[in-house]
């Protein structure tokens, strides 16, 4: 019975620093660019050429860590962790092994309502590797392989978590919360897709009751929040199905295989790398004095916890919504904006929630790249609350706001969506329904004040939902008083 | 000895070309012709390059024309060690793995000798990585001594020392990482200097161990060491290790006498191993020093036997993770017939290195590894903050120590090549100074056998100009730095 089993997740996050320049040489870390056109003698690691540390990288490594509420060290130092591969320039990384940057932290994550704390181990800096392309549809049967250095040396934060989590779901809001931190601290864009943010996880089961940690497995290569909620949820049963069966789990990593939605073995712990970690002799160990801290810490913005507080306290949101726009800085800044044109927080949140979240959902964008801006938003909710058009209709004016760009005001001119709020029209539909419907009007009549209901109904209809369904309701009363 | 032009010194030379006695594109000349009567016995040079001193030379003589001040070293032929980044000329370090190499930029160095005017004559044999002590880990060819061809001339900058010696080049500049200026210095009887770790910029110094390499002069005496190193040293941002210390006035530190200065003698330099005749030359130099006022006491480095060892598990250790990036896959030899990646790789790095490069390459692979690192590596480390200490606490009451370069003089070509071992042990009093950081300079001190013998005076660090003053008096009162080899010329 798998309820017998607990789980214990451990999480990696990699992630791109947006430094304008790369962590050992001036070139630009700039995504996207023609293949080894961001590169120079130093990252391409030429013989003789000298790493030298980009003190920007330093300080966001430190505000990262502050945001995350770590211990800043202040002696620490740079490692070399060796091993071959085309896309690693100098034949090691240049990493921080057993001094990093940062030490113990923790950050608060919202499951089910529920607030539990995940412990964070350590952060270090390190280099990033370049990139191959195989040319052929699978590595294995590629003639031959190019290698693209231009991400090599950009710099990355590694984020190692405690084996706190219990659940994917708690994985994956763990992942979120990184992601919201390091977006908030602009230290990271956080781009699943370009590879900024990356995630390894490690996985183990045992029995409730348990305090000894099982054997565990190490997943990668899942590229997005649903690949690595999969992964897990893949790797909780095979587990179980394995201990269950009789058998072991076996200390391995594995790769997971998205079309194939499962995990396959990429090494065994006999065939792990012993990587040598020893100082890295061309750098200097990196002192952060209390004054190099005290100046991040006052460059810290306000941080998703604190901000959900604003809302709750400021605008009354109720925590539920406050969690949700807070969860990205984008969302939370698209929220405050909003406000500048719009006074009813609640409403706003509504539709973000609702409507602008479905749409930004179901066409894949991220609200960076949201075609409806905060101000076109406000226009659109002082257009409910005026009466020019009703709630409903106003769905569909901004789902062609979000898909034509244009504004609501000019959509609901074009289409002749505004609401019928002219007595005078109205009448004309009132009349016309009281006498096709003599049943309905008999039964208010004799006191059924339900059947107004199905009256109102029947104008809507009639006025093809443009009529003011208030004013409707009222004229209706006062004229079958 | 009638005078000639290739004899001279760069201070000498200096005089001469400001004066108008002699122009540029004479002395690259005359060097030039040197070499081409040498080299095929010398062997110190892998790459020469003529047509471009030449037209240096020109244009250093241009602007002399033009009436523009002559900078101290310019229009000087010189030489660099083939280990120091050239930018479109082809830097090999003596290795088939970068036979082809032509770096795309210069060594930090390079580059300031080039802004100071120096006319570059080729780059200089070496031992393959600067890994050796006699230059026959030469992927190409050996370099032989000028003072008996038979001989080795040390290593690993056989050929800066040699070029030298032989007058195919004014100066050179050597790196030592265990002795690999010093001790060619001292078998080929000319002034060599390995300044404090930090004090010249490692930038484009192709690495063999990084915390230990440093660049250094190897001179044929010790003014124009003190004019190359003021050259040479300084910050340089591109190197993090490189020190924010200011550089002196070496020329300015000639000056002083030594009178009353405090050298200490190590006797652990003067134990087991050291050839009598050397050390008799040695102590004659210190009975030389105290002639001239220095008070000589004789004191104790106790961490001394143990300084070989920790080096031969830092420097490998280094090294194997240095020479990773050597893979065939971006630059350099690469074996073409294999059809893998791992089989490119291995085929690339069996065919492309040596064997004493892949002797150190496992030897440091090993050290590193998990389950020996805290035995090997961290311990040499912990050997290596002893040996400073013995240094730190002598420099207490010493201002300079002073101690044979090498154990012997130089030994024949083919003795220790295959007796890894015994070749080690030729480091045996340099490798200390490297693990401290030290400055040491190594002068010649007179002959035995026929062959030059080295003194080393070691200083405190970046306190190089003391090492100078020190060299500058002992040379100034003694003829070995006039001695030359007899070449004969074909």
């Amino acid at each position: 019975m798998s309820n017998q089993w607990e789980t214990v997740i451990g999480l990696e996050v990699h992630t791109e620093l947006k430094t304008k320049s790369k962590i050992f040489c001036a070139c630009s870390t700039e995504f996207g660019g023609e293949p080894n056109t961001h590169v120079c003698p130093v990252c391409l690691g030429m013989p003789g050429t000298l790493p030298v540390a980009n003190k920007k990288v330093v300080d966001f490594a430190i505000k990262a860590g502050l945001a995350l509420n770590c211990e800043i060290k202040e002696f620490n130092k740079f490692d070399r962790k060796n091993y071959y591969y085309p896309d690693l320039p100098k034949g090691y990384q240049i990493s921080q092994f057993d001094l990093p940057v940062c030490g113990q932290g923790h950050l608060d994550i919202e499951v089910n309502g529920q607030t539990k704390r995940i412990g964070i181990t350590r952060i270090h800096m390190e280099d990033d590797a370049g990139k191959l392309n195989h040319e052929g549809e699978v590595i294995a049967q590629a003639e031959s392989s190019l290698v693209d250095y231009n991400r090599a040396g950009v710099p990355l934060l590694e984020i190692v978590s405690e084996p706190d989590m219990r659940s994917p779901e708690e994985a994956a809001a763990y992942l979120e919360k990184v992601k919201a931190i390091l977006q908030y601290t602009e230290v990271s864009d956080c781009k699943m897709q370009e590879g900024s943010l990356r995630c390894d996880a490690n996985i183990s089961i045992r029995p409730l009751s348990a305090t000894k940690l099982g054997t565990r497995t190490e997943l990668k290569n899942m590229n997005s929040f649903k690949a690595l909620q999969k992964a897990l949820e893949y790797e909780v049963e095979r587990h179980i199905e394995l201990v269950e069966d009789g058998g072991t789990v076996v200390q391995e990593t594995r790769s997971w295989d998205e079309s194939k939605g499962m995990t396959v073995s990429l090494r065994s712990k006999e065939e792990a790398h012993d990587y040598r970690y020893f100082p890295d002799p061309d750098l200097v160990p990196l002192v952060i004095d209390e004054k190099w801290i005290e100046s991040i810490r006052n460059s810290l913005p306000e941080l998703p916890d604190e901000r959900k507080q604003r809302l709750i306290n400021d605008y009354d949101l109720p925590k539920y919504d406050a969690e949700i726009i807070t969860s990205s800085k984008d969302l939370a800044d698209y929220f405050d904006h909003c406000l500048d044109h719009f006074r009813d927080a609640k409403k706003i949140s509504n539709w973000i929630m609702g409507e602008l979240l479905r749409l930004l959902n179901v066409n894949d964008k991220e609200v960076a790249d949201c075609p409806v801006a905060p101000k076109e938003l406000g226009e659109l909710l002082h257009l409910i609350e005026k009466g020019t058009i009703s709630g409903k209709v106003a769905k569909q004016v901004f789902e062609e706001m979000f898909a034509s760009g244009k504004n609501a005001k000019q959509i609901v001119k074009e289409k002749g969506l505004e609401q019928i709020s002219d007595t005078g029209e109205l009448e004309k539909i009132i009349e016309e329904i009281i006498a096709a419907n003599p049943d309905p009007v008999s039964d208010y009549k004799s006191g059924k004040g339900q059947a107004i209901g199905f009256l109102v109904g029947q104008v809507m209809k009639a006025s093809k939902g443009k009529a003011n369904p208030q004013m409707v309701k009222k004229m209706l009363s006062d004229k079958l008083g | 000895m009638a005078l000639t032009i290739h004899g001279l010194t760069a201070h000498e030379m200096h005089d001469k070309l400001k004066n108008k006695e002699l122009s540029a594109t004479e002395a690259t000349k005359s060097v030039l012709d040197r070499i081409s009567k040498t080299e095929s016995r010398v062997k110190a040079y892998l790459t020469l390059l003529s047509e471009e001193a030449l037209k240096k030379a020109e244009q250093v003589d241009k602007r002399l024309a033009a009436g523009e001040d002559l900078r101290p070293l310019e229009g000087i032929p010189m030489a660099l060690k083939d280990n120091m980044c050239t930018e479109g000329i082809k830097t090999t370090c003596a290795s088939k793995i970068l036979h082809n190499f032509i770096p795309p930029y210069n060594a930090t160095v390079a580059e300031k000798l080039e802004k100071a005017g120096a006319v570059l004559v080729g780059k200089l044999n070496m031992d393959e990585f600067a890994m050796g002590s006699s230059n026959e880990n030469s992927s190409f060819y050996p370099v032989h001594n000028p003072w008996d061809l038979e001989r080795a001339p040390g290593g690993s900058s056989g050929g800066s020392a040699a070029a030298v010696a032989s007058d195919g080049a004014i100066y050179t500049l050597g790196s030592d990482t265990g002795g690999s200026v010093r001790q060619p210095a001292s078998f080929c009887g000319v002034v060599g200097l390995k300044p404090t770790y930090g004090r010249v910029s490692r930038y484009g110094l192709i690495a063999y161990a990084s915390s230990l390499d440093q660049i250094g002069p190897v001179t044929k005496d010790v003014r124009d060491c003190a004019w190359v190193l003021g050259a040479i040293a300084g910050h340089d941002e591109k190197d993090s290790t490189s020190a924010n210390v200011p550089v002196s006035d070496y020329s300015h530190a000639l000056n002083k006498d030594i009178k009353g200065m405090k050298v200490g003698i190590p006797k652990e330099y003067f134990a087991e191993g050291l050839d009598e005749e050397v050390k008799a030359k040695i102590l004659e130099a210190v009975k030389k020093l105290e002639d001239l006022g220095a008070v000589c006491e004789e004191m104790s480095l106790p961490h001394t036997e143990y300084a070989l060892p920790a080096f031969y598990l830092l420097a490998p250790a280094e090294a194997s993770s240095n020479l990773a990036r050597y893979d065939g896959v971006r630059y350099g030899y690469r074996d073409k017939n294999a059809e893998d990646l791992i089989t490119m790789y291995k085929q690339t790095r069996s065919q492309g290195f040596g064997p004493e490069l892949k002797r150190r390459i496992m030897l440091g692979t090993y050290a590193l590894s998990s389950g020996y690192y805290d035995a090997y590596y961290l311990k040499a480390l912990k050997v290596r903050t002893l040996v400073k200490q013995d240094f730190d606490q002598a420099f207490e009451r010493y201002d300079v120590i002073v101690a044979p370069t090498a154990p012997t003089v130089a030994f024949r070509l083919g003795e220790k090549a295959d007796d890894p071992l015994s070749m080690y042990l030729s480091d045996l009093f340099t490798i200390p100074v490297n693990l401290a950081g030290l400055p040491a300079i190594s002068i010649p001190c007179g002959l035995s056998q026929g062959m030059p013998v080295g003194l080393q005076i070691i200083g405190k660090p970046f306190d190089e100009a003391a090492l100078l003053q020190v060299a500058y008096n002992f040379e100034q009162n003694t003829p070995h730095h006039k001695l030359k080899p007899q070449l004969e010329v074909e």
